[in-house]
């Protein structure tokens, strides 16, 4: 007899509840009880599971019920959701496709220039630049090359996306209270959701050997921080500022133009390097889902505990990590330094 | 009298989210103290009537927290009113639509702020021209007004700086030229030289008057010195708990005093530097001039410059002049006792 039979007759509930004959498998536990040929002997006073309470009464829900509902309800919305999903998200498909073999088609005689040139462009120092340059070298050395380009070209696309996006969300965010009060809890989600779970869902809705998969899980990851800087540095923009802006009959598209963003660029900045960061931090692990690039290789490593692959890789993600880090703070202290402080 | 450049009446400013509310216990007579205590609102304004005259210096004057920068405000709608009416130019503000109001504050006003409120990121040339620019001028137009004004406050060279390269003074001077470029018939001025270190802050006030001569436009300037409102102000209005204590020629306030409020403030001040002979002179009456009269002065010169003159003795008098025309007389005994505070020579008469 079950432990909480008391409570349902307690609660006149046992004509509800039907006939407790009803001997269906329950759980492993009973089982394993059964074959042993006693009654499953649980704690003194078992936790008043939906498992427990179902061995009571058969109208109470199972938990595999909750976990199977959940599974057909996601299925259920999947043809829907795809539908509306996946004509909207197919250019970035191509734009993660498009980037990756544009990056392998170019010469590494060009390409390791032109990367180099970038980075003086942006950072404007000596020293990140050769930085830059050695870093290339090396990878290039052990054959990491062509891995490297193929993660570089991820993270372009998806920092990119992240830009576009995540800058127009967070002027949004900083006009509206009601807009940042109901944004900034899905932002906490997807910065404290644990990556591999939001993998799950994005799985069931697109196939596996599509690029858009890995592109929206690694853009979802890494919008968070660029939208959130820049509606924090437009909120922070000096008050008297915009007063003398509306002092001076600016409209609102006049003092985000010319005030706001220009005040904020700072902050964006450094949203746009974290962004960058986070979705270098990603594009690891969404080599799970066939994302190319040094994450495979560490995936190897792992998968066929080969050391030294792993290792190689694992340097080899520092040292783009270090890069990218490097030329964007360069960037983002050249930005500063105009804007020399009151 | 012609009509005034900016008239405000019956404006009230209660901050707080029932200010309509509570209103009528203001207008019963309930104080600031009252009113944050039983209703939980600041009372900013209460019941404000000014006048403010073209071509004039109307200074605005309270220690802090009593109003100032929430009047001066009202003007341009940075803050709205409670109750009351703004009317510039004998147009209602309260009536303007969202364009016309920035219509307003492109065209006829334009604002000098305390902290400067300079765009760091642009240098003084473009901030000295942002007001056309936002106006949608050319680019040549601006820069060209701005060098102009720039040069004018003794800014040029400087055009290719950054504020943050600047002086506090010169920032301010910033501030001024990006108000003169806007040229706007108004000008309004928060606590404009409070930040600046007392020599320059002269130097300003000085530059001030000098722009004011040739260029008489009506400027609203907030100040929380004495000193400074008698040196500038046309028409002083003097502010206490968000209401108007006393308003008036500030000669006349300082001789008057009609409230131990303002009795307390003016009883601290230079009174010989401040007050003119023409506030103490005794009118000429039927054209008469006295024979004995050791001299002829102006109706614009300054007591201290009077007693420099006289060599600090009392017995001698003088013809007072206003250009060519004689208006009056000075006995220096006149000018000794008013260099008295009225409550100072009040405890004097009880006493004896
Ligand atoms: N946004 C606001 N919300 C609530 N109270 C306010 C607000 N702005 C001003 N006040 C109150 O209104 C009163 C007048 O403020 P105001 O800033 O006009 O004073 P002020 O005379 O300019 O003082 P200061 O010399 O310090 O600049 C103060 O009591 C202030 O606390
Ligand atoms: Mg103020």
């Amino acid at each position: 007899m079950a432990f909480y039979d008391k409570l349902f007759s307690a609660l006149g509930l046992s004509d509800w509840c039907g006939t407790s004959d009803d001997k269906a498998p329950l759980s492993l536990a009973d089982l394993a009880a059964q074959a042993g040929g006693q009654e499953a002997s649980g704690p003194l006073i078992p936790i008043p599971s939906f498992d427990n309470l179902h061995e009571s009464c058969n109208r109470v829900w199972q938990s595999r019920d909750v976990t199977n509902g959940i599974e057909e309800g996601f299925l259920a919305a999947k043809p829907v959701l795809k539908t509306v999903l996946d004509p909207i998200t197919q250019p970035l498909s191509w734009m993660l496709d498009g980037a990756l073999w544009l990056f392998e088609a170019m010469p590494w005689f060009i390409m390791v220039p032109l990367l180099v040139a970038i980075s003086w462009y942006a950072s404007r120092s000596r020293p990140v630049t050769i930085f830059v340059a050695v870093s290339i070298m090396l990878l290039a050395v052990v054959d990491h090359y062509d891995v490297a380009m193929q993660t570089l070209s991820i993270i372009f696309v998806c920092t990119t996306i992240s830009v576009l996006f995540g800058v127009p969300i967070g002027i949004a965010m900083s006009k509206s209270d009601r807009l940042q009060k109901s944004v900034v809890p899905l932002l906490d989600l997807l910065q404290t959701l644990p990556t591999f779970v939001y993998l799950i869902p994005l799985i069931f809705l697109f196939s596996v050997t599509e690029s858009k998969l890995y592109g929206i899980a690694i853009i979802l990851y890494a919008i968070v921080p660029v939208i959130r800087l820049t509606d924090l540095g437009i909120r922070l923009v000096d008050r008297d500022v915009i007063e003398a802006a509306n002092a001076f009959g600016m409209n609102d598209r006049q003092k985000l133009m010319r005030v706001q963003l220009p005040l904020a660029l700072p902050n964006i900045m450094a949203g746009i390097n974290q962004t960058i960061m986070m979705s270098l931090a990603m594009v690891v692990i969404a080599s799970l889902v066939s994302a190319p690039g040094l994450g495979v290789n560490v995936l190897r490593g792992i998968r066929n505990l080969e050391l030294g692959v792993g290792i190689v890789a694992g340097i080899g993600i520092v040292l783009l990590a270090v890069i990218l880090d490097r030329v964007s703070k360069a960037a983002l202290t050249r930005v500063d330094k105009t804007q020399v402080k009151h | 009298m012609t009509q005034p450049m900016v008239r405000l009446s019956g404006l009230y400013k209660i901050f707080g989210a029932c200010d309509k509310d509570v209103l009528h216990h203001v207008q019963d007579g309930m104080g600031k103290e009252e009113l944050l205590a039983q209703h939980g609102h600041v009372l900013g304004l209460n019941n404000i009537n000014v006048d403010m005259q073209a071509g004039e210096i109307t200074v605005v004057m309270g220690l802090s927290g009593s109003g100032k920068s929430t009047l001066i405000r009202h003007l341009n709608r940075l803050i709205e009113p409670t109750a009351g009416e703004i009317i510039v130019q004998g147009e209602d503000v309260m009536q303007l639509s969202e364009d016309g109001l920035r219509h307003a504050r492109q065209e006829k006003m334009s604002m000098v702020f305390q902290k400067f409120a300079l765009l760091p990121h642009k240098t003084v040339l473009k901030n000295a021209g942002m007001p056309l620019s936002v106006r949608g001028e050319d680019e040549v137009t601006c820069d060209r007004e701005a060098a102009k004004w720039l040069d004018r406050v003794g800014l040029s060279g400087f055009e290719n700086h950054y504020p943050a390269q600047l002086s506090g003074g010169m920032q301010q001077r910033v501030g001024i030229a990006r108000a003169l470029t806007a040229n706007t018939p108004i000008m309004l001025m928060d606590e404009a030289f409070s930040a600046l270190d007392p020599l320059i802050r002269t130097d300003m006030q000085d530059l001030l008057l000098e722009l004011q001569k040739e260029l008489h436009k009506t400027i609203i300037f907030i100040t929380h010195d004495l000193d400074e409102a008698l040196k500038l102000a046309d028409h002083l209005v003097i502010l206490k708990d968000g209401f108007v204590v006393q308003q008036g020629e500030p000669q006349h306030i300082l001789l008057n005093p009609n409230d131990p409020y303002i009795e307390d403030f003016v009883s601290d001040i230079n009174r010989a530097r401040v007050l003119r002979v023409r506030s103490i002179m005794t009118p000429l009456v039927d054209g008469k001039v006295p024979k004995d009269a050791d001299g002829e002065v102006d109706v614009n010169d300054t007591l201290e410059s009077m007693i420099a003159r006289s060599g600090g003795d009392t017995s001698h008098a003088y013809v007072v002049k206003d250009g060519e025309q004689t208006v009056g007389t000075l006995d220096m005994t006149e000018l000794v006792r008013a260099l008295v505070p009225r409550v100072a020579s009040e405890a004097g008469a009880r006493q004896s």
